[in-house]
């Protein structure tokens, strides 16, 4: 069974020990988390993750600002996937208000998803071997990932805070010649992902820095509500697009790539291969697209067209309305959860029948992945804290919110 | 897609897994129960909510042995004040169900779920944190977000957006 960290305090417990603090402005922590760590010579005893260190209250905000106002917070809880998040949000909105989406805005949804679990994937891996010691993979990351933030700018005008989802479908319409670069870029990025396995996957070095490090069971990894490919290396098969699709996700066919060993080069191979699972879903929505409007009949709802607002006075008026005052969403709550690439992502929508939600709660699975660090770490090599940090793919953003 | 009106009675309830479970269980107090949106809520007694969590993790038929969220909604200045909110996940049966405990505005606490999953460390840190809500039997009940020596709970509804300072 898992185990707490029950310690009121952090003071070392012999003279023989001694107390460590890593971060929060260590370059392996991946942002401002700060660590904690009880250490005899080169064993941890005893480690202590301390976060909030980039807590913003965007929950507090939210419940200032209109429904569709929330959608650019939402990019900055989670920097690396803003596009999921953008998701998880206007999927529980729309469920509030029971609205319809379009297929095209589905598969739209799906195709941007993928391609952010791509980019966000991809630095996870350049930062975790950089952080392990394989200096070069991060080059060879950030320059696909580049290709992929050029393609985010092409769709919605921004690199990193998209923003590229509204509630009731899309904001704009993809832009001639947005599929053409989506399919160049994902029928060559299968090579990639070999050569990227070429430089780790049977790199000796490589397997003695993250084979048996930071083993964790199934038993424990459900315990202590660890999700996503964390859970996954772990055994456990459970991905939420196939097991509770949302968005149409029911419509793709893909594998669930699960490993049993629970260690740091387990959760690499599970991120690796969903690289290659995410192209695949990329390239059927590419096939797939189906024609049609980017965004769900409801006037009250959905902005009107550029067009139709400045020549008829009905979308006009919808127009002011919806700006100056939201739109009512009928009283009541949503759970919505999406698989982000870190795990389940959730967020928990309250309404109280007015234009601004009573409160938004930010389900962050890097948070819970976080609570798995003491029992990665106890009684194991300093050297490898840096490594089991990387491999749960912690985002502060998100963790602190 | 006109939205369905949200189910209350519990007796048209009683085929979910588990309502039958917390329903045959006698230590757990089932104050009500709500399906909306196709979402299962049970309301349970502010004194059992961790048996009701035992109960729901130990089912044979359904086990809902992931925890996957705890949070808090403050109705200031409605009484009670607080509703806990629970999520769980069941990984074998691919279902979900909410839990909730209304909690009054003075001096809210209830008994932590920690013991019955570890997961509920850092979410309960949390709510304590920005609601003020003290869950007894924590073993490490201290401010997360926040820092240490921050006066109030930023989340209450009492507590201004802006201007705090």
């Amino acid at each position: 069974m898992a185990h707490l960290n029950p310690l009121p305090t952090m003071d070392a417990a012999e003279d023989r020990t001694m107390i460590l603090n890593m971060g929060p402005q260590h370059p392996s922590t991946h942002g401002v988390l700060r660590v904690i760590l009880e250490i005899d010579g080169e064993n941890v005893v005893r480690i202590m993750p301390d976060i909030g260190y980039l807590h913003t209250g965007i929950e507090k905000t939210c419940e200032a600002k209109f429904y569709q106002q929330v959608v650019p917070l939402t990019d900055r809880i989670d920097y690396l996937c803003p596009l999921t998040n953008n998701l998880c949000y206007v999927l529980a909105v729309e469920k509030l208000l029971g609205l319809e989406i379009p297929p095209k805005a589905q598969w739209m949804r799906v195709l941007m998803n993928e391609l952010t679990r791509i980019n966000s994937h991809l630095v996870w891996l350049g930062t975790h071997a950089l952080d392990i010691g394989a200096m070069s993979v991060f080059l060879y990351c950030f320059r696909e990932r580049e290709d992929i933030l050029r393609l985010f700018e092409m769709v919605s005008g921004q690199r990193m805070m998209t923003s590229y989802f509204r509630i009731g479908g899309l904001a704009l319409e993809p832009p001639i010649g947005f599929f053409d670069r989506v399919r160049h870029f994902l029928e060559r990025f299968p090579a990639r992902v070999d050569e990227y396995e070429n430089l780790l996957t049977g790199n000796p070095i490589w397997g003695m820095r993250t084979k048996g490090v930071a083993r964790i069971t199934a038993e424990d990894a459900i315990a202590l509500g660890a999700s996503g490919p964390t859970l996954r290396a772990s055994g456990v098969d459970i991905d939420l697009r196939r097991d509770m699709p949302y968005s149409g996700y029911e419509n793709f066919k893909f594998k669930v790539p699960v490993s049993q060993e629970g260690d740091v080069f387990a959760r690499y191979i599970c991120r690796v291969q969903e690289l290659r699972e995410s192209n695949a879903i990329a390239l059927q929505a590419l096939d797939g697209m189906p024609e049609g409007p980017i965004k769900a009949d409801a006037p009250k709802v959905v902005l009107p067209d550029r067009e139709k607002m400045k020549t008829q006075m009905e979308s006009l008026i919808y127009h002011f309305k919806i700006v100056t005052e939201g739109f009512a969403v009928p009283a009541g709550e949503v759970y919505q959860a999406v698989e982000s690439p870190r795990g389940e992502m959730g967020y928990y929508v309250v309404s109280d029948g007015t234009a601004k939600p009573y409160r938004v709660h930010m389900r962050s699975a890097c948070l819970a992945n976080l609570q798995l660090l003491p029992l990665m770490c106890e009684g194991k090599l300093i050297a490898d804290v840096v490594a089991a940090i990387g491999s749960i793919d912690i985002v502060l953003g998100e963790i602190d919110r | 897609m006109p939205l369905a009106p949200p189910v209350t009675d519990i007796e048209k309830l009683k085929d979910h897994p588990a309502i039958v479970r917390l329903s045959a269980a006698k230590s757990v107090v089932l104050e009500d129960a709500k399906f909306d949106r196709d979402e299962m809520t049970i309301y349970i007694g502010r004194g059992s909510i961790r048996d009701a969590c035992v109960q729901l993790r130990d089912d044979p038929a359904c086990p809902f042995n992931f925890l996957a969220d705890v949070t808090c909604v403050d109705w200031y200045p409605q009484e009670p004040r607080f509703e806990v909110v629970y999520h769980l996940l069941s990984i074998p049966n691919k279902e979900r169900v909410r839990l909730k405990v209304r909690l009054d505005g003075v001096a809210p606490s209830l008994e932590s779920v920690t013991s019955v999953w570890p997961a509920a460390n850092f979410f309960e840190r949390e709510v304590y944190d920005l609601f003020g809500v003290r869950f007894d039997g924590h073993p490490y009940l201290r401010r997360i977000m926040m820092p240490e020596d921050w006066d109030g709970n930023p989340l209450r509804k009492d507590y201004p957006v802006e201007g705090f300072r």
